[in-house]
């Protein structure tokens, strides 16, 4: 699939950067294979732990820099699981917490030219999403027990039979949330990194004229920011969504 | 002009599934034009609505995302 770099010529191969390599050689992946995914994602962990355990270290009353990104980031999470989830969701907010960090840092280091993307592939948001999708549900029983079921049960519809209806369509939404879930984020990150290559790929051909792909890739750029911090909220408040359906079932 | 019968099915298939992302984007401007609409009207009460906001052009941007992978998996993948 590795399209060949043709000097002169449209070179137009937007897939090719999400190819996972051996970090040292060789073309052989094995479970074990330290590869580019591993690197990005170590990357990921180690600047979100540089972030929330060195920055606030100092706690100092007028905070840093590092100090306060970290306490708004903290902050802006907290009340996010606050208003949906409520006092009892705050129990979870920690698994919450890091998964928003995770993801958002994760897009964030994606941006870099040259990077790689873990959070583009549907690999690494599948195990996100099933993680969560197990949790919650596996929430939802241990707190109510079957009771949990009244989360498929519409009570509120005014006819049994359309409560029936209604009830086949809640359970296949229900189970269709880790597909959309995972999808939602790796194709959002997906399609915006493709978009940027097809237009460098613009560039190769138009010698001075490769000033308007260049203009377009870095508007294109300001879109994907805002992005990657929308989809990392979004994944993060869904979970919440969810959670808030698992503590509190029943319409 | 050459090339297989199939190929031209995959690129035609691949164009057709770009239609739904068109789809998906009347909705997330539906959901972000009526939120507005409702802010103006009452500025006060937009501030905590907007996780509603999001949570609802999430929901209406998943559906654009499929067939943009859909697209995706005639291109590249079949």
């Amino acid at each position: 699939m590795a399209g060949e770099y043709v000097e002169g010529e449209f070179n137009i191969h937007p897939m090719d950067q999400f190819q996972v390599i051996p970090l040292f050689g060789g073309t052989e992946v094995n479970w074990y294979t330290p590869t580019n995914a591993t690197l990005w994602m170590g990357l990921t962990v180690v600047v979100v732990s540089l972030l929330m355990v060195a920055g606030p270290r100092g706690r100092a009353l007028v905070p840093s820099r590092a100090q306060s990104a970290a306490e708004v980031t903290y902050g802006f999470v907290r009340k996010m699981v606050e208003d949906i989830a409520g006092k009892e969701g705050m129990k979870y907010f920690p698994y919450i917490f890091t998964l928003f960090l995770f993801i958002l840092f994760a897009n964030l280091l994606a941006l870099i030219p040259y990077s790689f993307s873990p959070t583009a592939h549907i690999a690494v948001t599948a195990v996100l999403a099933l993680a969560v999708f197990i949790t919650v549900t596996a929430i939802g029983f241990i707190k109510h027990g079957l009771g949990f079921f009244k989360l498929f049960w519409v009570s509120s519809a005014p006819t049994v039979a359309l409560r029936i209806v209604l009830a086949v369509i809640e359970v296949i939404s229900y189970f269709v949330r880790p597909l959309s879930h995972s999808i939602r984020l790796a194709g959002n990150l997906m399609a915006g990194h493709a978009v940027l290559k097809v237009f460098a790929g613009f560039a190769g051909a138009l010698g001075v004229g490769a000033v308007v792909p260049i203009i377009a890739i870095t508007a294109i750029f300001g879109l994907e920011l805002l992005v990657a911090c929308i989809q990392a909220y979004v994944f993060a408040i869904l979970t919440v969504v969810y959670l808030n359906d698992a503590l509190h079932p029943g319409h | 002009m050459e090339g297989n019968i199939a190929e031209m099915g995959q690129f035609i298939g691949a164009g057709l599934a770009c239609i739904g992302m068109g789809g998906a984007g009347i909705g997330v401007g539906h959901v972000a034009g009526n939120f507005l609409s409702g802010a103006l009207r009452n500025p006060a009460a937009a501030g905590e609505q907007t996780a509603t906001l999001f949570i609802g052009i999430a929901f209406a941007e998943a559906l654009g995302i499929f067939s943009f992978l859909v697209a995706l998996l005639l291109m590249f993948a079949v």
